[in-house]
């Protein structure tokens, strides 16, 4: 196996200490990334734990494509989420993955709690453990991961993970940041960090990784490249980024604005991907060994709220959710009012997506009088009051009283609390996506493992079907489904960024890991794909997972879509069909 | 003449590192170990990078400071003799843009040869690969 990637680092942060397991067989059978991954969340996160509890692990892991190809840059992450009490799932590009896998990894397993904060610094010597006290508390997390990558300093390429307030005081959907401008964003792994008092983590690898058919290793490159770079699929990422995705899903009524109480503003959006390149983009980069550069950041010039003659210049990384999130879901339609709002996100390590909706129930909640200024402590949420927004994330993120924490467990938390369910927009508790393109869309935020619409995106099946011009039946959506999902499990076992998914094609697959000596066919791929699918169920099951019991927001099936209004017992027909088929174990992906 | 590698555009870099990777494959692997070239950013990212490659000196300090005559001048850049280097990594010192890179775990200088594979391998028209 090439480049230590069998090689599983265990971090015992209650006694600062650090070992190494060969897991060469693990590799071996479930690849890398997700299929690793949920094994040793298997085997290390005791069943019923609380996530906040130190027995809650987080596991990272990389894919034997990392480093070796372009456009496997991701790094999947595991552990059990405090937002939703169950599988907590999240991939992060930046220089993460190659970082670990040059340090000679493959997976990374963080256990037990610090009595102290602190970060942690990863090498291929090992870990240091590094006090973080005078970190607890910024109220950056930017500032937080450059004081740590300045004091490590040294030489290799380097990653830097790191909390912000909102981690550190619990948020359940505190998110990590990486690399300033990429995230482990959803599910709270920012939250296992805080609960963990690990305010970093700081890996630096250099390392060599031989492979031994050098001559088919460098062809597959070489054509892989070429299609990269060629391809129409990646010119989407690359030049407008995944903000593109604005205007067409506004031209078509998919796309939620205040709280989903309107799906779109016709074909010119207040918001979209040419008008925010062509205003405010300041500078493209890309994760490690990606020709694509999808990340788009926005040079933000702001005055001084009192001095004059005082600006300051702030780069905001802008993505479609976010925007959607903080955005349109908001109301907020200047694109500086949005960026300001992600910046806010950015420094206070929350979720920039559960937040959004968070803030977008809270304000049709006030405007229906279920709340008052008594409850939301002086402040008044409306509809494109940025302003008062960014004052709100600021109060969830430091959780100041009980409205504000409810607000930081999410819209079926504060919900409970106070009502207004109907259109508390959240599946399997986690927030809804900026995807209301039909019933594809929502039975992947129902049956994806995560609820995350990267799980199986349906939204892309609900435009197939509207080119179509016909629906599919909710059997055959099931089937659909899951077998993208199962597909995304090679991908994210490898570990590709999705991004790619259409470069990587089953030979492409299967010519990758010839040229590095691991021997596999597309159909077994496909059937431990299925197999990692069903693992993750069997976690989720482990831990309560109930697919009767989910939510469907009222609100999903009084919005139409483009596919019509959506009828409840399509979507419950379609989930139980996914329900049986993960329990029944016949293989559902062949094609 | 040979061809020198050339930094023509260095704002339209990404941070990629699709260069150095492609240095690293002239081995046959992949990683970064091996790579003579490298991307520092100009104090955070969002300010922009700079690309760090040998720009084949006239007049080559690393090969003047070396003790053993291990590091010697050919037409375009330098050669390293590998045999004959004994890994003081006074080349290193020597270079005043810090394109001599250092391969830890062989104790030896890493030092661009020109050859060119880099800008192939760069999506965005930073590199170049040019007749001298």
């Amino acid at each position: 196996m090439t480049g230590g990637l069998h090689r599983v680092l265990l971090v015992d942060l209650a006694r600062h200490r650090s070992w190494v397991e060969d897991r060469g067989r693990l590799f071996a059978e479930r690849l890398g990334g997700a299929g690793v991954a949920i094994e040793l969340l298997h085997e290390h996160c005791p069943e019923g734990c609380d996530p906040m509890a130190p027995e809650n692990p987080i596991v990272v892991a990389v894919g034997p494509l990392t480093s070796l190809y372009p456009l496997a840059s991701k790094t999947v992450a595991m552990f059990k989420s405090p937002h939703t009490g169950n599988l907590g799932e999240s991939h992060c590009g930046g220089r993460s993955a190659m970082a670990l896998r040059l340090a000679g990894y493959g997976a990374m397993v963080v256990l037990g709690r610090s009595p102290t904060p602190v970060y942690i610094s990863v090498d291929a010597d090992g870990v240091r453990f590094r006090d973080a006290r005078t970190l607890w508390g910024m109220s950056s997390s930017l500032t937080a991961g450059r004081v740590m990558l300045e004091r490590e300093g040294g030489a290799g390429h380097r990653t830097v993970l790191r909390i912000g307030p909102a981690g550190e005081n619990l948020v359940t959907y505190a998110s990590v940041t990486v690399e300033t401008y990429r995230h482990f964003g959803r599910l709270g792994m920012g939250t296992v960090m805080g609960s963990k008092n690990l305010k970093g983590i700081v890996i630096a690898g250099d390392g060599d990784m031989p492979v031994a058919d050098r001559g088919a290793y460098q062809k597959t490159y070489r054509d892989l490249y070429t299609r990269a770079v060629r391809s129409p699929a990646m010119r989407k990422y690359y030049e407008l980024g995944t903000p593109e995705n604005l205007g067409p899903l506004s031209a078509m009524g998919a796309l939620p604005v205040r709280n989903l109480q309107s799906t779109g503003y016709g074909a010119e959006p207040p918001l979209e991907g040419e008008t925010l390149a062509r205003e405010h983009l300041g500078r493209r980069l890309a994760c490690s060994h990606c020709p694509t550069a999808c990340i788009h950041l926005a040079a933000l010039r702001e005055p001084h709220p009192e001095a004059p003659y005082f600006y300051k210049t702030t780069f905001v990384s802008y993505d479609y959710e976010p925007l959607y999130a903080l955005g349109t879901m908001l109301g907020v339609e200047r694109p500086t009012d949005a960026l300001h709002l992600l910046d806010a996100a950015e420094h206070l390590g929350l979720d920039a997506m559960s937040a959004g909706v968070a803030l977008a129930w809270a304000t049709e909640a006030f405007e229906r009088g279920l709340l008052d200024e008594s409850v939301t402590e002086g402040l008044r949420p409306a509809w494109g009051d940025a302003r008062g927004y960014a004052a709100m994330l600021g109060r969830i993120a430091r959780r100041t009283g009980r409205f504000y924490t409810r607000l930081g467990e999410g819209v079926d938390a504060a919900a409970a609390a106070y009502g207004g369910a109907d259109y508390a927009l959240a599946f399997g508790r986690l927030e809804m996506p900026g995807y209301h393109t039909g019933p594809g869309a929502h039975l992947t935020h129902l049956t994806g493992a995560r609820h995350s619409h990267l799980d199986s995106a349906g939204y892309a099946i609900d435009q197939q079907d509207m080119k179509a011009g016909q629906p599919r039946s909710p059997g055959e959506l099931a089937r659909a489904l899951l077998t993208e999902e199962a597909r995304r499990q090679v991908l994210s076992s490898l570990v590709i960024c999705f991004f790619a998914r259409g470069l990587y094609n089953a030979d492409t697959c299967v010519a990758c890991l010839s040229a590095v000596e691991e021997k596999w066919q597309w159909d077994e791929l496909m059937a431990l794909g299925e197999d990692i699918l069903r693992r993750k169920h069997a976690f989720k099951a482990r831990e309560g997972f109930d697919f009767d019991a989910l939510r469907i927001p009222a609100r999903t099936l009084e919005a139409p879509t483009p596919l019509g209004t959506l009828s409840e017992e399509t979507l419950r027909e379609a989930t139980s069909e996914a329900q049986r088929l993960l329990a029944s174990g016949e293989r559902f992906s062949r094609e | 003449m040979g061809k020198r590698l050339r930094v023509v555009d260095v704002e339209r870099c990404v941070d990629c590192l699709l260069c150095a990777f492609a240095c690293a494959r002239r081995f046959g692997g992949g990683g970064l170990a091996k790579s003579a070239i490298a991307v520092r950013s100009v104090g955070g990212m969002e300010r922009g990078f700079v690309v760090v490659v040998c720009r084949a000196c006239e007049d080559p300090p690393c090969q003047a400071v070396c003790p053993v005559g291990a590091i010697r001048k050919v037409e375009v850049g330098v050669r390293v003799d590998a045999e004959r280097c004994i890994g003081c990594g006074m080349c290193v010192e020597a270079c005043a843009i810090g394109a001599v890179q250092w391969d830890v775990a062989e104790r030896k200088p890493v030092i661009c040869v020109h050859c060119g594979l880099c800008a192939q391998f760069c999506p965005h028209g930073v590199l170049a690969h040019e007749e001298v």
